[in-house]
């Protein structure tokens, strides 16, 4: 200590503690008469989602024009359903995926939402609600949201199984996903997701490596192939996932796969790089690809399309005014806007009619009828996307949600799955 | 032996300077209560305790118990652990999941040992005994920490680039014709992986080593020439005796840091490659908690066992 003292010179601990405490005190000072008046603040909403479904121009949006602050909270798909269930108090709004409601439900972490609060949730798509497009039934393999989306209460942990006036969570984004491909790179047509498999991509094929996802696109692959058929894609027994991740494993023996992905950003840079030709992928990763100026189609297959629906959720522990909060501002993302927005990069949305309000004509027409495009397409930040004459890969909405054969899910053999992929990935 | 005396001299000679101070010192610990030490020591301990031990601790509890999809109850039971090694001692043809993560991570822990070992002691030998002046050699040292100014992914994903189907390397030796298709194991394979793993933990071999070497008496080297030894003879029987305590902490940097490698496999590997903290971040996604702390306290017994291994090889107490 007395060192100390000499090489510092005149400067001692003593002296420094006081010399903080008169900062600190001026800090206490400063505080108090710099806001006199403190007026409510503005309620903050962490908004607790994957990246992609994060758009900063809807947090600002709805500052403008609710007064609310969104606080995004950006983690992996599965860190979110993880996340529901061992922090439920880090956040007041979830968007998660319907397939984790198994497992998040039964945690008592979510709260139902009072669908008579929801201005619109009559109006909310006939896919998610019933499982219908146009009247018409859809493929329900897998954790269908239809099947997880009503409660008997709001405070229920288990599904109703039939309409009522609880909601587990209200859509935001939801979509038809397929393979993407790299037309320019590839000869001839891709017509089914045996391609994925196909020996001919040996070395340039890619999956996700997220194993609840990536073993139903093996699914979809292998039972186009031929080789079997299941009960469901999304809920195999043991032995189906076994001679699933055979078939796998001895592709990737073979050399088919160049890499498997877990973010959505890696998708986009192996297809962009030309790494890879032929992967599953989801839809705004494509739309990435093709802002870079790169051919990348999303290519619709005879099968059918593996698809996923979104929605919002909200923890048990919400406090009073983060709850209103929440309901104005699920109101206000029904209504329009936040809808459009996220249809310009190809999602498809909750309430068609008032995404049909707030867009262009023409935009409507392309993302949603299959039309071909007037003008030139942009997206939501300026980038040129399509130009006038295109068309969007699939069709109309009708057509693409239409032949819709499964869904994400998650299966009752999911422990013994994620041993099984393990498998594959080590072999 | 002359070292040892050397150094001894010096740290009296040291304290002789020093006597006014360290006269003062010992006066005052004599009238120091004996808990004070103890106080002393509290804050790291605490912090020890509550971030190291205390999570340690609760993993190893946590892998005895059970799990659901969204809940992990506690319990006694082995079935993780019987798990873990599922299919490993059944007799079957072909490794188990378990046994061939952690094979293929000895490979990659056996490749990276050797090569960053030779790059790490090439690059130390250099600095200590070919660069005259001490400015130089601070000045050079600190070009081979300037890569650790970026992150270490960073550092990893700025090979993808380079390595690629149509990559910098694949089109510059296709433009020179040295190759007609581009080479497809550049990326995503398990030279890709070596090669990032190189890259980013060379450095903790030269630190440890060229530390070894700049203590090394001069004198000795000068001995060894006057009593007729060749530079390979002073090399091997002179320098790499008296430098084994840095190899053998530079090498158990390297081998610990790359047996609980995943981000390098995973992303250098495409993540076609297994690694055993890939296999544990899976089964945490999936909030199989109970299991994925088996499997670290696996890991964790195997770094232990290796690093205790390594200690058994050289006595790095009486060395230092």
């Amino acid at each position: 200590m007395t060192i100390l003292k000499e090489t510092r010179g005149g400067i001692t601990r003593r002296s420094i503690l006081k010399a903080s405490a008169a900062l600190a005190g001026a800090g206490v000072v400063t505080k108090v008469t710099g806001f006199p008046a403190i007026a409510q603040e503005p309620v903050t909403l962490r908004y607790l989602s994957t990246a992609v479904n994060q758009s900063p121009a809807i947090a600002a949006k709805a500052g403008e024009d609710l007064g609310i602050k969104i606080e995004y909270i950006a983690v992996t798909t599965d860190d979110v359903a993880k996340r529901v269930i061992t922090q439920p108090n880090s956040f007041d709004l979830v968007d998660t995926e319907y397939f984790a409601l198994p497992k998040l439900l039964p945690s008592g972490n979510i709260m139902g939402l009072d669908a008579s609060k929801i201005t619109l949730s009559d109006k909310i798509a006939s896919v998610i609600r019933n499982g219908t497009v146009n009247g018409k039934k859809v493929g329900l393999d897998g954790t269908a949201p239809t099947e997880v989306l009503y409660l008997p209460d709001e405070e229920a942990t288990e599904f109703a199984g039939e309409e009522t006036g609880f909601l587990t969570l209200i859509p935001t984004t939801y979509n038809a996903d397929t393979l993407g491909i790299r037309p320019d790179l590839i000869d001839g047509e891709v017509s089914s997701w045996a391609s994925l498999l196909d020996p001919k991509f040996k070395g340039k094929a890619a999956t996700l490596n997220i194993p609840s996802i990536g073993i139903m696109d093996a699914a979809m692959a292998i039972e186009a192939r031929g080789d079997m058929t299941y009960g469901d894609k999304g809920n195999m027994t043991r032995e189906e996932i076994d001679k699933t991740i055979a078939v796998l494993i001895e592709a990737k023996r073979n050399g088919q796969f160049r890499a498997f992905w877990t973010d959505f950003n890696e998708s986009v840079n192996l297809m962009a790089s030309g790494e890879v030709v032929i992967q599953s992928m989801w839809s705004p990763a494509v739309t990435a690809v093709r802002t870079q100026g790169i051919e990348c189609k999303y290519q619709p297959l005879k099968e059918g399309y593996r698809a996923w629906a979104s929605g919002f959720g909200l923890p048990v522990a919400i406090g009073e005014r983060e709850k209103d909060a929440a309901y104005e501002f699920i109101n206000w993302f029904l209504s329009g806007w936040a809808g459009a927005h996220l249809a310009k990069q190809g999602y498809y949305t909750a309430v068609l009619e008032t995404t049909k309000e707030a867009m262009e004509p023409y935009e409507w027409a392309y993302w949603f009828e299959g039309k071909a495009a007037e003008k030139d397409i942009m997206s939501p930040d300026g980038k040129l996307l399509e130009k006038a004459g295109a068309t969007r890969d699939g069709g109309s909405y009708d057509e693409r949600m239409g032949a819709v054969a499964c869904w994400n899910a998650v299966m009752d053999e999911n422990i013994y799955m994620i041993r099984k992929w393990n498998e594959f990935i080590a072999a | 032996m002359t070292q040892r005396l050397d150094a001894a001299t010096q740290v009296g000679a040291s304290n002789a300077n020093k006597g006014v101070s360290s006269g003062a010192r010992k006066r005052r610990t004599s009238w120091t209560p004996a808990w004070v030490p103890y106080a002393q020591a509290a804050p790291l301990a605490l912090v020890f305790f509550l971030f190291f031990v205390l999570p340690l601790v609760a993993t190893f509890v946590v892998s005895f118990w059970n799990y659901t999809e969204y809940s992990i109850e506690p319990a006694f039971v082995l079935s993780n652990y019987q798990d873990v090694f599922y299919g490993c001692f059944s007799g079957s043809s072909g490794l188990c999941t378990t046994f061939a993560t952690y094979l293929s991570t000895l490979k990659f822990v056996a490749i990276v040992w050797a090569v960053t070992l030779f790059i790490g002691f090439t690059v130390a030998y250099f600095l200590a005994f070919h660069i005259r002046t001490l400015p130089m050699q601070i000045a050079l040292f600190m070009v081979c920490t300037i890569p650790f100014w970026t992150s270490n992914v960073i550092r990893m994903i700025s090979w993808i680039p380079l390595l690629g189907r149509n990559g910098l390397v694949n089109e510059t030796l296709a433009s020179i014709g040295l190759v007609d298709a581009p080479i497809e194991w550049l990326l995503y394979s398990d030279f890709a992986v070596a090669l990032a793993l190189v890259h980013l933990y060379t450095l903790f071999m030269v630190v440890p080593i060229f530390n070894s070497m700049m203590r090394i008496d001069r004198a000795l080297i000068e001995a060894a020439y006057d009593a007729g030894a060749s530079g390979w003879q002073t090399l091997t029987n002179v320098i790499i005796p008296l430098v084994k305590p840095g190899i053998l902490i530079g090498s158990i940097f390297v081998v610990t840091i790359v047996t609980g490698d995943y981000l390098t496999i995973g992303i250098m590997g495409g993540q076609q490659i297994a690694s055993v903290g890939k296999t544990i971040q899976t089964q945490i996604n999936f909030l199989q908690f109970p299991i994925a702390a088996a499997n670290a306290i696996v890991l964790l017994a195997v770094v232990l066992l290796t690093i205790w291994g390594m200690l058994r090889l050289v006595d790095i107490r009486k060395e230092l």
